[in-house]
């Protein structure tokens, strides 16, 4: 075996691979090998770091430097710098990494310090595709464990007294399903994982597939010996390739090494794994709907009971849980129940993993206890808003979540607070948005979701969410009636209580937690015919500032609806508002930016 | 733009078969099928699902069914480039939607729609969880992160 003096990971999540990751592997490759050192050092394409705003990443160990935003042109001097003199690269390094000249640890920047990480302990740190690399780190010591030490009733107790919770957004308690599956009755059962991630804004999920795809694999093993079944079927999206390739890998290996198949670790136990591909429909998260599309049907749900647990892919007992819930298994049988118990809050055990996006400084992935603030979040891990702009709230739980303005910044997340505040966990987008986010906009965004990706099947959510959508349009389009708040909210509560599936029950939560919390913006459109963040294309005006106007007349001349008056060099320019047509050539056209739109 | 008599061609119904032979067997088979089918012509035409109906000994009414309901299924072929503008919550806080009514404009194309030369084709897609680099876009497997409104020209202008 080599021994490396130095080891380069570069992260090849989804995130630094469209900023150009495989461009900087080659290029490293490249010139370790024409400075004769590719015997010396050790390079290793990673999973996600987590801090994809600072993508491509580069970390170089034994000294955990932290380069970011790294072109192919940097990987010369990296090389030539860092290892072959070692002299670590400032100028390239992580912002947030040098202080007064010294050069902090990975974690203790602000981004990763008060992160924990157990989901995503893998990810970023070992190859995705090496087998050993994973079982290095403990990798399938939980899965012997299990199967040469306890019974499947000993399992369910440990994932029961965790109180570990559903990861994909309903917050089921986990060791409770595996309980219902174990004793439910039928000659086969299935092992089922949801990755179908599709709430727009959280990429989690992919991000564990992609970094540490082992660990589900383990799993599902784990959760098949506990339950009772041999065959396992993981759902995953079609828009995720590298995640599909290399969970593939891994499930091919771990067949080689004989952790899948026959009488794996010696015991009486079988089981198998297989991909089934998505093919782009959101509904298809809901767990009835997944498994009509894994049988290769239209996938649309189906009235609840019976449960999966009961009738389930087939009709056979089902087990069906969330890829971040399954990345908890193997460290919880590994440390015990008590340890992950004693992480989180009182009703919500352990840690989350959040995306965070929008209008953040330190977009990426993360991994908090339950029980963290809103603000530590945004602020501490997230680094708080760019450009000095003001924070206006955080939308959590994709289109089934709500916004959570400023004034509950300080609420710690859990599954249960978050309800509380009208919005929920779901399965962990956390988008920002500050005072240039009209928050209407935010509704009617989501709302045009969830009428796009309703399946059709019950009519509240067929045609309720459709009817919301066009009183939301024409708010938004300044044709707003005074009661039409009222009509949405009576609206949303009858789609909540009458729609078949998770998505329509939960499809009206942007609306109704936008007029709780933003009902002036809602009034103002409305009543004022005003867009106080300037979204609303048609509640805006185009005007000309009289004292940056030199009275050149381009702009009369650009616009198409003739509607601007003046003289050329001796009078002021004025935009005639009844008959502009909101097109913005005139914006474009002035030379001096004398024409603003309010 | 292929014409559809240029997509059905002897080859592609030879690897078609090849793709229901390797699945036919498998429970539930419809859906990897069909996703073969879609790289293999491009679309799922008419002809197409006739002879996976046949082969799987299904209705042809429940495949055309499943075909209209996912999006990744196609019936008619699409651009030569397919631009996919990123409307996930993250790229739309950070006005993705000026993004692609910028493309609409340059390839003069409405989304969802093919351009009339068959080159391009616009679509907004959903989130494809590359958030950090919001507001994102995608020609066929090429990806550009962090745009603005002035890199736009230049990348439609590549292809």
């Amino acid at each position: 075996m080599d021994l490396y003096r130095a080891h380069v990971l570069v992260c090849g999540g989804t995130g630094c691979v469209s900023s150009g990751c495989n461009e900087i592997i080659e290029k490293f490759k490249e010139s370790l090998k024409i400075h004769g050192i590719e015997r010396e050092i050790k390079l290793v394409k990673t999973g996600c770091f987590g801090l994809c705003e600072a993508g491509p990443i580069v970390i170089v160990y034994p000294e955990g430097a932290f380069y970011s935003r790294i072109n192919p042109e940097d990987v010369d001097i990296i090389v030539e710098e860092h290892l072959l003199k070692g002299r670590i690269v400032k100028s390239l390094l992580f912002k947030d990494s040098v202080e007064e000249d010294k050069i902090k640890a990975i974690e203790e920047v602000g981004f990763y310090k008060k992160q924990l990480r157990i989901a995503l302990r893998n990810c970023g740190v070992i190859d995705p595709e090496a087998i050993e690399e994973y079982i290095a780190f403990d990798g399938y010591k939980a899965l012997a464990t299990v199967l040469t030490e306890l019974q499947p009733t000993e399992v369910i107790e440990i994932i029961k007294e965790s109180g570990l919770r559903g990861r994909g957004g309903g917050g089921f308690p986990t060791g409770l399903k595996w309980e219902f599956t174990a004793k439910a009755e039928g000659d086969q059962k299935y092992i089922a994982t949801n990755a179908d991630e599709g709430d727009p804004g959280a990429f989690m999920d992919r991000s564990i597939l992609e970094g540490d795809p082992h660990v589900i694999v383990e799993a599902m093993a784990i959760a098949g010996y506990a339950v009772g079944s041999d065959m396992g079927y993981v759902y995953v999206r079609a828009e995720y390739p590298i995640a599909v390739e290399r969970l593939q890998i891994a499930i091919d290996d771990a067949r080689e090494q004989g952790l899948l198949g026959k009488g794996i670790f010696g015991a009486d136990f079988n089981f198998d794994i297989e991909i089934r591909l998505g093919a782009g429909a959101f509904v298809c998260g809901e767990e009835t709907a997944l498994i009509n599309s894994i049988e290769g049907k239209r996938g649309m749900p189906r009235p609840r009971p019976p449960f999966p647990a009961q009738s389930g892919i087939w009709g056979k007992p089902t087990l069906l849980n969330n890829v971040e819930t399954y990345a908890s298994i193997p460290q919880i049988i590994l440390n015990g129940a008590e340890w992950f118990s004693k992480i989180g809050t009182e009703k919500s055990k352990g840690t989350k993993v959040f995306a965070l996006g929008g209008k953040i400084n330190n977009t990426g992935l993360l991994e908090i206890p339950m029980g963290t603030t809103i603000r530590e979040v945004i602020y501490d891990i997230g680094g708080g808003i760019p450009n000095g702009k003001a924070f206006k709230a955080v939308q959590t739980g994709g289109p089934s979540g709500g916004c959570i303005p400023m004034e509950h910044i300080d609420t710690p997340i859990d599954y249960d607070s978050l309800i509380e505040l009208g919005s929920m966990m779901g399965s962990g987008g956390m988008i920002v948005m500050d005072e240039d986010n009209c928050m209407i906009d935010i509704a009617r965004f989501f709302l045009d979701f969830t009428v796009e990706e309703s399946c059709g099947k019950c009519p509240p959510c067929r045609i309720g969410t459709k009817r919301m959508l066009e009183i939301l349009d024409n708010i938004t389009e300044g044709k707003g009636k005074p009661g039409d708040i009222e009509k949405l909210e009576r609206l949303s509560k009858n789609i909540k209580e009458s729609s078949l599936c998770g998505l329509g029950q939960t499809a009206p939560n942007p609306v109704l937690s936008t007029i709780k919390y933003f009902r002036n913006e809602y009034e103002s459109h409305i009543n004022d015919k005003k867009c106080l963040s300037g979204v609303c294309q048609e509640l805006l005006q185009f005007v000309v500032i009289d004292e940056l106007c030199k009275k050149c007349g381009i702009c009369a001349v650009k616009c198409p609806a003739s509607c601007i008056d003046g003289v050329k060099g001796k009078e002021i320019y004025s935009i005639r508002q009844e008959d502009c047509i909101k097109c913005g050539a005139c914006v474009d056209a002035c030379p001096f930016k004398a024409i603003i739109k309010e | 733009m292929k014409l559809i008599k240029e997509i059905l061609t002897q080859d592609n119904f030879k690897n078609l078969q090849l793709a229901i032979d390797e699945h036919k067997e498998v429970k539930g088979a419809l859906i990897p099928v069909l996703n073969k089918a879609q790289k293999i012509f491009g679309c799922v035409p008419l002809e197409v699902q006739k002879q996976i109906s046949e082969e799987l000994k299904m209705p042809l009414s429940e495949i055309y069914g499943v075909v209209t309901f996912y999006s990744q299924f196609t019936l008619e072929p699409r651009g030569e480039f397919v631009i996919g503008v990123c409307l996930g919550t993250a790229c739309y806080v950070r006005n993705a939607q000026l993004i692609v009514d910028k493309i609409s404009e340059l390839i003069n194309t409405k989304v969802g729609e093919t351009s009339p030369d068959g080159k391009y084709t616009l679509e907004a897609t959903r989130c494809i969880g590359a958030c950090g680099l919001a507001p994102v876009l995608t020609v066929n497997e090429d990806v550009y992160g962090r745009l603005t409104i002035e890199d736009i020209p230049e990348i439609v202008n590549k292809y």
